[in-house]
């Protein structure tokens, strides 16, 4: 309508636009598709001589490859790198949601002494970058005999992502509505019952992107693991793209580092594709609150 | 309803992730500022007899110590130049981005937005070590795409200009499409006909974005500026895996930096120590914000 309205001026304006979108589309895509393209080669070349954006002789060779001989490392396949990626990521999740859940749901209900500190103190502790408590917790896990197993691994993921969830978790509570909750108490439904079958369903969103959070933050992470893991046995996936291009990554061909990436990349890009607009306005909403 | 009974539902509510967060998140803390007065290092491991050294890890530190060999300012300089010019990429890129998206009239604005919120999407683990790779002087997609229109790329990390350039390239690449979606989440509340009644008024484009646009745009970027200073100035994973400090030492940033004295240095007192000195300045950062967003709130 306005640029009917204002003819040749529009039209520029809008050939402008284009020209401007295209451009950063050009920016964020070339990335994905250069990795993506050098996936699919046929792993003739350890690293690339030329730029390919389509694949010279496409093949799933690299995908193959690493799923037979995930790292150098003899004995570990890659159904265990995956699991003990899974029971990472999935236990920091369940930590993260189980705790941050019920905690946040008092933060955003009662009123009880000490609420404000609370509050103020999650805050604060969100400032602590996590490399703070790595050499802490590196020395305490390592007392408890924990520091090289995947528990203590989870233990320090949920202590770095717990004070987000309950931050998050306690901004998407304090959009669904009292009155729900007031009905259901007069129907006679005990505080566990309204909490579980009245509030959680309705702080859906908000949990999906709080359990989308601590997975990543179990799925991706690599420092802690890097410096805490001994045996390979307990190595993620993650350590083992890291193993790619670290100082042994030298004979592994760069196909094979695109390959694993995509397959590390793909389940978090879909869920948060699928999650994107619950994400941004949770975490406006959630610092908007204060 | 401040009343016994609920204060008693609150703790059964809390009390199992305030244990948990006593156990795991807040005494490793304490242990920590604990250790940043102590000698503190590998050897200690085993056994456990560090020494109370009093503030020497911070003096050692702040005072620029030839032991250490790093300079505290010159470090913090690189951070907030880090900060500031990412933030200043972002916010641009992406208010600038939704503004051509939210155009009426556009065809093809789902493609686009699909194709520029992709790369938020991908891990920044990922990212950074794919960054580097592009980078890579031989093998790199930047320089063969360079090489084929006849231009010979620079060994990016040899110098302190091109690999600035290099991890600027990349944070700006995973940051500025959550600024566009922010922003285009902020755009959708306001309602067009301001801007339409402001067009028939004269108003030109800019004066349009700049006196209607922008200041409805202000409660929605703010937070989300905020959210990014924290995130930008603790950029680990880009810092580490794309600029690995190359040139010596010149893109470290401070958390970088603390991480070197875990691994491979083992000197956790030094380390606690600097973590704990980040923490003061951000402290110190977010308590000016808080003010200085308060302050434009009131006005």
């Amino acid at each position: 309508m306005n640029a009917r309205k204002t003819g040749l001026a529009g039209w520029i304006g809008l050939l402008g636009a284009h020209l401007g979108l295209a451009a950063a589309s050009m920016f964020a895509l070339f990335p994905v598709v250069w990795v993506v393209a050098m996936a699919l080669d046929k792993g003739s070349e350890a690293h690339p001589t030329s730029l390919r954006l389509w694949p010279a002789q496409p093949s799933l060779d690299a995908f193959r490859q690493v799923l037979t001989h995930p790292t150098e490392i003899e004995g570990i396949r890659f159904v265990d790198l995956a699991l003990n990626s899974l029971l990472l990521a999935g236990g920091t999740a369940v930590a993260c949601i189980a705790l941050g859940a019920c905690a946040a749901y008092a933060f955003s209900r009662f009123n009880f002494p000490g609420r404000r500190a609370g509050l103020v103190g999650f805050m604060v502790l969100q400032l602590f970058p996590p490399v703070a408590s790595m050499a802490p917790l590196f020395v305490l896990l390592s007392a408890l005999h924990l520091r090289t197993s995947l528990v203590g691994l989870a233990l320090a993921y949920a202590s770095g992502t717990l004070p987000f969830a309950i931050w998050n978790l306690k901004g998407t509570f304090d959009t669904v509505p009292k009155e729900l909750e007031e009905a259901a108490v007069m129907d006679g439904c005990g505080p566990l019952r309204t909490f579980l079958q009245v509030v959680l369903p309705l702080a859906a969103p908000g949990l999906a992107v709080t359990t989308l959070f601590g997975f990543m933050a179990g799925w991706t992470e690599i420092v802690m693991a890097w410096t805490f893991l001994e045996d390979p046995r307990t190595f993620t996936l993650s350590m083992a793209l890291y193993n790619m291009v670290g100082q042994y990554g030298t004979t592994r061909p760069w196909s094979e580092f695109a390959a694993l990436s995509l397959l590390l990349s793909l389940p978090v890009v879909v869920t948060m594709l699928l999650l994107q607009r619950f994400i941004v306005s949770g975490l406006t909403a959630g610092s908007v609150k204060g | 309803m401040k009343s016994p009974r609920s204060t008693l539902l609150a703790a059964a509510f809390i009390g199992p992730a305030a244990l948990v967060m006593a156990a795991v998140t807040l005494y490793p803390i304490l242990y920590g500022i604990g250790m940043a007065f102590t000698d503190f290092s590998v050897r200690h491991l085993r056994h456990q007899d560090p020494h109370f050294v009093g503030l020497a890890n911070f003096m050692a530190i702040l005072g620029g110590s030839d032991a250490l060999g790093i300079s505290f300012p010159r470090i913090l300089g690189f951070n907030l130049l880090w900060t500031f010019v990412n933030l200043a990429f972002h916010v641009t890129l992406g208010v600038a981005l939704a503004l051509l998206l939210d155009r009426p009239g556009l065809r093809g604005s789902r493609l686009y937005r699909a194709a520029l919120i992709l790369p938020w999407a991908v891990p920044t683990y990922v990212t950074s070590l794919t960054w580097r790779n592009m980078f890579d002087a031989q093998s790199g997609a930047v320089n063969l795409l360079l090489a084929s229109w006849g231009i010979t790329g620079p060994d990016w990390f040899a110098h302190f200009g091109t690999a600035f350039a290099a991890v600027l390239t990349t944070n700006i690449w995973l940051g500025f499409p959550f600024m566009m979606m922010v922003t285009s989440a902020g755009l959708k509340a306001i309602p067009r006909e301001t801007q339409e009644a402001a067009a028939l008024d004269g108003a030109s484009a800019w004066q349009r974005f700049r006196h209607v646009t922008l200041p409805q745009l202000r409660p929605t970027l703010v937070p989300a500026v905020l959210m990014g200073f924290i995130w930008t100035f603790n950029q680990f994973n880009v810092l580490y895996f794309v600029g690995r400090g190359e040139p010596l030492g010149q893109t470290e940033i401070l958390v970088t930096q603390a991480y070197r004295f875990v691994d491979p240095l083992g000197l956790y007192g030094t380390a606690s120590a600097f973590a704990l000195i980040i923490f003061v300045i951000l402290l110190a950062f977010t308590l000016l914000q808080v003010r200085l967003t308060r302050a434009v709130e009131d006005r």
